[in-house]
């Protein structure tokens, strides 16, 4: 399947963070301090709910992360089996039904038929003006008429399969519970559903199943039909819209990924040392804060189309070409929001560094390297933590209206923001196509506003005034 | 008071070259007058005299940052760094790579921006504030439960979706007002009408939030207990004492944006047809006009600053125990 491994560069980035975010992890279990507000997210019940979610859209996005050229037939006929030019993800090749079932152009959702008439010759050599039949939507039908009891028997079926596989998977999870906790299962299946336990697995079976459902029910539905429709090209928009997922989850991340450094470094310097450095930092942010956000993505996005048409042989293929636009358009907005945060830090340092045991370190004569490495960064840890959560929900949002400006993401780059730039035309036409518009804010609905509660979830556990007392 | 605010003025000066130097950087360092002449009179088959003239026109001719050919101080100011940067000073934005003059567009456009985000701000500011008063009384009841269930909900919406959705379910569906365009006088209120409900109806989710958290910090405040202990109602308390005492960070969040009205809405007013300064910034955007952007991020670093001068301000006339040094 595999033939040879293409690493882009927000492939590596979005590794690594998940690399980072596993090690900070290790590190938070072994520190009872960090550990306890953990706990209290873990056992919320909001919290742990919208993680369940939120752990399906990542999955989706890390599947997607995975690039290569696939295995094609070599051209001169020899059978013979060479790398393809074409870079597609782990993802593509989980649902590439999905990627090649192409139609002509636009369909509804689960319909047979296209949406504009056609000429269609018949068999008798007459011709006649008519919705003609889908190419792959249905197709197994010899009866168009049929496709709705044939869609409510695939949705029977599907629903069946992801009610078995949550049933199975609720009892495996019980089981280890009941491992873990050295107790019997009928006895920590009780306790699971009268939701006794420290963590509140019930809630957590209860949104796996519903998005185990809903998945299977997809999934069976989207084999034999387009579920969200087509689009202009007629491409299939469900396809589109999972494929979006990534491009979400890369502006969400790795935006406060690459701004982290600069602001961590110079809010502490800032707070730590004061005078001139406090003074250049302080300069160096209002200048960058008082242009206008979207002005200076705008202007750096135009400067890489015109860098990028430029100099066109330097990239590869159009994957690297809008990988790389997504890259930079991280970057830029990255450089737009840090400053916030590193306000947040040059206060919070400024405080710490007269706190009494960084004035003993002092008198001990601890370089400055050492104090700020041991005191003040694991002091205000928690305020980056919650600056990164709080921003990704944002960033999320921010991506689809760049992206109607044409200064978002690479338009040949699946994102919701170009989903629905490209429905701006589409809500005019008569009859409107409204599914492009629909399944882009949905998925992108969900993803916000799990991230929205489960960023409320993480404050509360970490803001120290609230003083852990909910 | 004069002194702190002369001086922070002059503080301004450093900070406003600092925007233009970036700008300038990254208009003209990766994209040379070159290339823009190119782009702007059609990518192939351009003579050199040609590109030499469109530069010419423009001021784009001298050198960037350094005249080597110049003598004495004309080292530093023939150059299109100097000359741009000081006509932004005094405030000539001088004419668009199309050839009009920015000055006036923007005079011109200022007020239809301002027509949509004066109200935006006003009845959006009223509607929050009531509604996170009202959560406020009813805290920790299901009320209060369920609406800031609603405000986050609202939070996740897309804009973008606001926007469409609303276009379409009311001048499509209803025909109630047109879809887009605008017009002068008191016509203008028939298209305004739309765009600044659904303004307010999109900050409202992240509006309330964030009031409901302003008052409900000062409703645990000792003074709150003092004015319930000596038996003022429920009303008086929040009225008299609650939302008087919000009222300062409520106002200081409301003058930084005051200034940066003037900029509009880039989405707002390219989806409505608006001529205001945001479809004014999307269109120069759109066909790359460097001059334009360029006026517009100096004019929108210029408004924030006065917007940062204007909250110092405002929190000594609201707050006696802030004094200015």
């Amino acid at each position: 399947m595999i033939a040879q491994l293409v690493v882009l560069w927000t492939d590596a980035l979005i590794f690594l963070l998940l690399f980072l975010a596993l090690a900070f992890g290790i590190y938070a279990s072994r520190k009872p301090h960090l550990r306890r507000p953990w706990g209290m997210v873990v056992g919320s019940r909001v919290g742990m709910g919208t993680l369940v979610v939120l752990l399906f859209y990542l999955v989706v996005g890390l599947l997607d992360s995975v690039h290569f050229h696939p295995w094609a037939q070599s051209s001169d006929g020899s059978g013979e089996k060479i790398p393809s030019t074409e870079v597609i993800s782990l993802f593509d090749s989980l649902v590439s039904e999905l990627r090649a079932r192409q139609e002509k152009t636009y369909s509804a959702p689960l319909a047979t038929h296209l949406y504009a008439k056609e000429i269609i010759e018949l068999a008798d050599g007459s011709t006649i003006r008519d919705f003609p039949r889908l190419r792959y939507a249905g197709a197994h039908l010899s009866d168009p008429e049929q496709s709705g009891a044939d869609i409510l028997r695939l949705s029977a079926l599907g629903i069946l399969k992801g009610v078995a596989v949550s049933l199975v998977s609720a009892n495996v999870l019980i089981m280890l519970l009941a491992v873990a906790a050295r107790s019997n299962f009928g006895e920590q299946a009780r306790r699971v559903l009268q939701n006794r336990t420290e963590v509140p697995w019930r809630v957590v079976l209860v949104v796996l199943s519903m998005m185990l459902v809903l998945i299977f029910w997809s999934a069976e539905l989207a084999s034999r039909y387009h579920l969200l429709g087509t689009d202009k090209v007629g491409e299939d928009v469900f396809y589109q819209a999972l494929k979006s997922i990534r491009t979400g989850l890369v502006i969400g991340t790795l935006t406060t990924l690459v701004m982290l450094p600069a602001a961590i470094l110079l809010g502490i310097m800032a707070g730590y040392f004061r005078g001139w450095v406090d003074d250049i930092i302080q300069y160096i942010y209002t200048t960058l804060n008082s242009i206008p956000g979207v002005l200076l993505i705008a202007a750096a996005i135009l400067m890489l189309q015109i860098y990028m048409s430029n100099h066109e042989e330097e990239f590869n293929s159009l994957v690297e070409r809008a990988d790389l636009r997504l890259l930079f358009l991280c970057i830029i907005l990255g450089v737009t929001s840090w400053t916030g945060l590193c306000r947040l830090l040059r206060g919070e340092s400024m405080k710490l560094r007269e706190v009494d045991y960084v004035q003993a370190a002092t008198a001990f004569g601890v370089s400055h390297l050492r104090i700020i490495g041991r005191h003040i960064l694991p002091n205000v840890l928690h305020i980056v933590l919650i600056a990164v959560v709080l921003d990704f929900s944002g960033l999320v949002l921010a991506e689809a209206v760049l992206s109607y400006v044409n200064i978002g993401v690479d338009p040949t780059m699946n994102s919701w923001g170009n989903m629905i730039n490209s429905a701006r035309l589409e809500m005019a036409r008569e009859p409107i196509v409204w599914w492009s518009l629909a399944a882009a804010m949905l998925f992108m609905f969900i993803l916000v506003l799990a991230a929205n509660l489960f960023s409320d979830v993480v404050r509360d556990a970490f803001d120290p005034r609230l003083g852990g007392s909910r | 008071m004069m002194a702190y605010i002369a001086r922070r003025i002059l503080y301004a000066i450093p900070i406003l070259i600092g925007v233009n130097i970036l700008t300038f950087l990254l208009f003209f360092v990766v994209n040379s007058p070159d290339d823009m002449a190119r782009m702007n009179l059609g990518l192939k088959r351009v003579t050199p005299e040609a590109v030499e003239n469109w530069k010419r026109e423009r001021g784009y001719h001298l050198p960037l940052l350094y005249n080597s050919s110049a003598k004495g101080l004309a080292r530093v100011t023939d150059t299109i760094f100097f000359q741009k940067s000081v006509k932004l000073f005094q405030f000539d934005f001088g004419s668009s790579d199309s050839g009009r003059d920015i000055g006036y567009d923007i005079s011109q456009r200022m007020w239809p921006s301002l027509a949509i985000a004066l109200p935006v701000l006003l009845v959006g500011l009223l509607i929050n504030i009531s509604y996170a008063l009202l959560i406020a009384f009813f805290r920790a009841t299901y009320i209060d439960f369920w609406s800031v269930v609603l405000c986050v909900v609202m939070m996740s919406i897309s804009g973008l979706f606001y926007i469409i959705g609303g276009q379409y379910l009311v001048s499509k569906l209803l025909h109630l007002v047109p879809i887009s365009g605008y017009d002068t006088g008191i016509d203008a209120i028939k298209f305004l009408i739309l765009p600044v409900i659904i303004g307010v109806i999109g900050g409202v989710g992240s509006g309330t939030r964030w009031y409901r958290t302003l008052f409900l910090e000062e409703i645990n405040k000792d003074y709150v207990r003092t004015a319930r202990a000596k038996g003022l109602s429920e009303k008086r308390v929040l009225f008299r004492h609650v939302l008087k005492n919000a009222m300062i960070p409520i106002l200081t969040g409301v003058v930084v944006v005051l200034p940066l009205l003037f900029m509009g809405s880039l989405i707002t007013e390219s989806f409505f047809g608006i001529p205001g300064l945001g479809s004014y910034t999307i269109d120069a955007i759109d066909s790359q006009d460097f001059a334009i952007v360029r006026s517009m991020v100096f004019l929108g670093s210029v408004l924030y600053i006065l917007g940062l001068l204007l909250t110092d301000i405002s929190y000594t006339l609201v707050d006696p125990r802030v004094r200015l040094s």
